[in-house]
Order: structure tokens, then sequence, then C-alpha cells
């Protein structure tokens, strides 16, 4: 039985530390849509989506009411497009992106994911056919999301995958030059993606998941800086302690919505993300805990092994409380979406080469970083091979999300709006990667992934 | 079942009394309440019990919050459920 003092902890918690939920997500499959006949696979897509996820934003409004506490997005994740339009012409590939828009829009959902393609093996036609329609797509709809799946540990790292991805991150930002090309912020190349991730850019709905499935993201770095601040100068075993307790209570929460969520619309639950999610709002930032540590800036010497005491000890207090846990799972450091890690960037304490370092040990990966808008597309290449090796070794999911924002260069910055915020230009090595990418082929698996 | 109903806002004549008569009103019974005034700060949070609401609970809700808006005052009322899963294993 709770207390005052708990329901008290509960209140400021929503109230004053930003704490939400801050996805709920449905996967559905696609699978059963398959059609030679583009035209009669989008309408079967469009009508899949919108009955399956027909009361998902009201379900969600209602939780939200009922518990008093924010679900901040809906939205739907589907199977990976490459996987249903293998029959169709590949030029009608992006009329599928057109779809899953028109279906978001219908909902009411601010993002959908799954226009993917899982190429770590190597890539089929129609993984082909959807990768070259990414920049054509991403810039003729505004929900859809794309994520691309180029490495895992136990296939390796298909380098000509990567290689392409340069080229086709580059297109995509120039096909979206007028709005700092945004559609780069729609597209995520992962290593070892997870198939059950409910947040966006990089949500799908794997092959070995159910018809339908609600997955939970969480939220609240607001409510561990805050709990970090309150542990005053204790050490670090108590501080760890600290941040336990308040990532098992956030969890519960989302578990508690999951529950309910799953219940209500009638769709197995599947996980909860641990993951701490920032926003560009104050108050809701992991820079913030890091500086809350005792760091003058993120990015400074120390940043990485704060990063890896919280990231461990929110995932074990985590665990604990979810019955299914999943997804990415893990303190995010998206640039631009983060208060601390914008003001941090912007005056030089936190650089590429550091944001490197920290995806070591956290979720997920160099996410959100604008960069020089006449970067190489085989320097862009060369870092995508970087942040994929790091997962690839370490046998974790790493991803990119990078913005060569075009016309722009270092000391300028991009705007987004909303939850996709702002980023400052980031420095990159001037010196060319264009010999190594050009190798192609693929980087074996990596001792790590023989454990049969 | 039960629901927790915070209230906040600036002191003044008769708060506890419109927000236990919005809570008869709908078939709330109170179960404990807890008050306080630090300066003219007024701050109470009531746990009712909502088995016998006689509209659904989202209702309930909104005209909780209606009644703190005509006497501005902050009125959420929360469904238990999150208490106990946020503080008890």
């Amino acid at each position: 039985m709770y207390n005052i003092n708990d329901i008290n902890e509960t209140i400021a918690m929503i109230r004053e530390e930003n704490l939400d939920i801050r996805t709920i997500t449905m996967g559905i499959s696609l699978l059963d849509c398959v059609s030679d006949d583009a035209d009669v696979l989008a309408s079967r897509i469009y009508d899949k989506i919108t009955r399956c996820a027909e009361n998902l934003c009201k379900t969600g409004e209602d939780i939200e009411k009922m518990y008093g506490i924010p679900i901040i997005n809906k939205r739907v994740s589907v199977t990976p497009i490459s996987l249903v339009t293998a029959a169709i012409k590949p030029d009608r590939v992006v009329d599928i992106a057109k779809a899953l828009d028109r279906a978001a829009d219908t909902l009411g959902i601010n993002f959908i994911g799954g226009y993917s393609a899982l190429v770590h093996g190597g890539t089929t036609f129609a993984d082909e056919a959807l990768i070259e329609s990414i920049p054509e797509a991403l810039a003729s709809t505004s929900r859809v999301c794309s994520s691309i799946n180029v490495a895992t540990t136990k296939a390796g790292i298909n380098m000509d995958a990567v290689a392409k991805m340069g080229r086709i991150i580059k297109q995509t930002a120039e096909l979206t030059a007028a709005e700092d090309s945004i559609g780069c912020a729609k597209l995520v190349v992962f290593a070892n993606v997870p198939e059950d991730n409910p947040f966006m850019a990089g949500a799908f709905h794997g092959v070995g998941q159910p018809e339908t499935v609600i997955n939970v993201g969480v939220s609240g770095p607001g409510v561990v800086a805050v709990a970090v601040k309150k542990a005053g100068g204790c050490d670090f075993s108590e501080l760890a302690e600290t941040i336990k307790k308040t990532a098992f209570k956030i969890t519960r929460m989302g578990q508690l919505v999951a529950r309910e969520a799953s219940q209500r619309l009638n769709v197995p639950f599947g996980i909860v993300d641990l993951s701490l999610a920032p926003t560009p709002a104050i108050g809701d930032s992991v820079a913030h805990i890091l500086e809350g540590m005792g760091l003058e800036k993120c990015g400074t010497h120390g940043t990485t092994a704060a990063l890896a005491m919280l990231n461990d000890a929110v995932k074990k207090g985590g665990v604990m409380a979810s019955s299914h846990v999943g997804g990415l799972s893990g303190a995010f450091i998206p640039v631009s979406e983060d208060a601390g890690m914008i003001s941090a960037a912007a005056c030089g304490a936190l650089s590429i080469e550091k944001l490197e370092a920290m995806t070591a040990v956290c979720s997920v990966g160099l996410d959100m970083i604008a960069v020089p808008g006449d970067t190489p597309a085989e320097t862009i290449s060369a870092i995508i091979a970087d942040e994929i090796s790091i997962g690839v070794v370490n046998t974790k999911t790493t991803a990119v999300r990078v913005i060569p924002a075009v016309g722009k260069s270092v000391g300028d910055s991009v705007s987004f709006g909303g939850l996709l915020g702002e980023a400052p230009i980031m420095k990159l090595s001037s010196y060319s990667s264009a010999e190594f990418i050009a190798r192609g082929g693929r980087i074996p698996a990596p001792i790590q992934s023989l454990k049969n | 079942m039960k629901a927790v109903i915070s209230v906040t806002g600036k002191d003044s004549m008769g708060i506890i009394y419109k927000v236990s008569e919005g809570c008869a009103k709908c078939g709330a019974n109170i179960i404990d309440i807890s008050q306080s005034v630090l300066k003219e700060y007024f701050a109470m949070i009531m746990i009712v019990d909502i088995d016998r609401l006689n509209i659904p609970f989202t209702e309930f809700i909104d005209s909780m919050s209606a009644i703190g808006k005509a006497n501005n005052l902050e009125i959420h009322t929360m469904h238990e459920d999150i208490f106990n899963s946020m503080h008890s294993i």
C-alpha cells in the first residue's frame, strides 16, 4: 500500500520532472498483404494498418486520462517493407511508402516505422529496390521512418550496403534540403537491430513477432536527474542504488500502461523498452544526468564512465519491474533531441569522437548528429562502418542517424522543431576514407559470434 | 478500487466542501484526507472509493477537473493502480 509520500513523489515526477510514457507502439504484420500488383498491395497495407490500429490513439488517450500519466506518442511499426514488395516493380516501391503515410495520417499518429530492409548477410533484389527508393520515399512522405540493418554479430558487416547507405543518406539530405535535410532524421542504419523496438525512427515489426503486438517505451531522464541531484555527494555505490530504484518506478509505470493497452486493444503485450529517452524540453536531458554526477559539461573526460554506470543501473532497476524487457533498453544520446547534448556540442565540449566512445556503453549509437553538407558519401559510410563495428564486436545494437545538412557547415545549426529538436553542425575529420569504402564485400563475423 | 485526488491552489473558504460535494454527487466515497495550508497555499490529497461511482471513471475525472477550473484550483484525479505499481513490488 502506498502512503502520502509515495503519492507526492509520483505526482512530482509527472508534473515537475517530465515523467511520461514516450510511446505506445503497435507492431503489425503485413505478410498477408503480399501481392504482385502494387496498387492491390498498397490498398491491402492501408486497410490492414487502419483496421488493426483503429483504436490505438483513443485507447492511449483513455489510459492517459485514467492514470494521469502523459502518453506522448502512439505509433505503428510494420513488417520490413522489402519483405512484402518482392513481387512488385522496383519503381512502384515508393507507392508503398505513400500508403503507409496515408495510413498514419488516417490514424492520427506522428510516425510509422518499417520502411526497412535487413541486409546484414546480403541484399535481395527487393532490398535493393527499397533502399534505392528511400530518398524519394522520405522526401514525399512526412510520417514514414526507414531503417536498414547492415550488420549482425553473427553475419558480419555488409560493406556494400554500408557504402550504398552513405550515398542514400546524401541523396535523402539533398531531396529534403529545403527543410534542413529532415529526411535523414527519419533514416537509421543499424547493426544487430532488435525486432521489437518501439522507438522511432528504427522501429519495425520483426518476422519473429506475432500478428500484432503492443510495445511500450518509457522515458524519464528528468526523474533520474532529480534523483541524482537529491542523492548529493554520495559515492558511486549509493548513486547506482538511487538510479536503480528510480528506474524501477519508471518501468513499473510502463508495465502498467503496456498491460492496460494490451488488454483494451486485445493485442498481445510484447515488451517494455527501458530506454531513457530525452526530449529537447528543459529538464528532460540525459546529458544533464551525467553533469549532475559531477561533470562540468557532458563530453568531458569521465563522460563514458558516467554513462556506463547510468546505463547499467537503469537496466538493473528496470528489469525486475517488467515481465518482458526488450527493444533497445538503454540510455539514448541523440544530440539534437537533448538540451544538454545540444549545449555541450555547441560549446565544443562534446565531439563526434567522444560520442562514438559513449555509444560503446549505451544505447544506441551516433544519433541525430548534424554534419557539414559537403561531407563526402564515403565519409558517411566510414562513420557508419566505425559505429556498426562497435555493435558487431560487442554483440550490441548500434546505429547511425546522421544529417549531412545541405548548405550548412561547422558553426551553423539545423532546426527540425518538435521532438526532433535542433543541432549544431559537428566537425568531422577532413581526411578521406574513400579507398577503404570502395573495397566493398563483407567484413567477416567476429570470433565472438562462434558461441555454439 | 480507489482513486487519488490531488487539490492545490490559493486557499479560500469552502474548498473541501466543494470537492467533497463533487465526490458525493458522483458516488465517490471519501476514505482519507490529508490537507495542509502553507502560507496561503492550499494542498490536499484525498483518497476515494470509486466502486459505486454513478458515472464512468473518466467522466468523474472531468467533473473534478471542472470543479478545479471553476474555483481556480488544480485538481487531478488518478486511478490508484499507478501508485500501487510504482511503490510496491
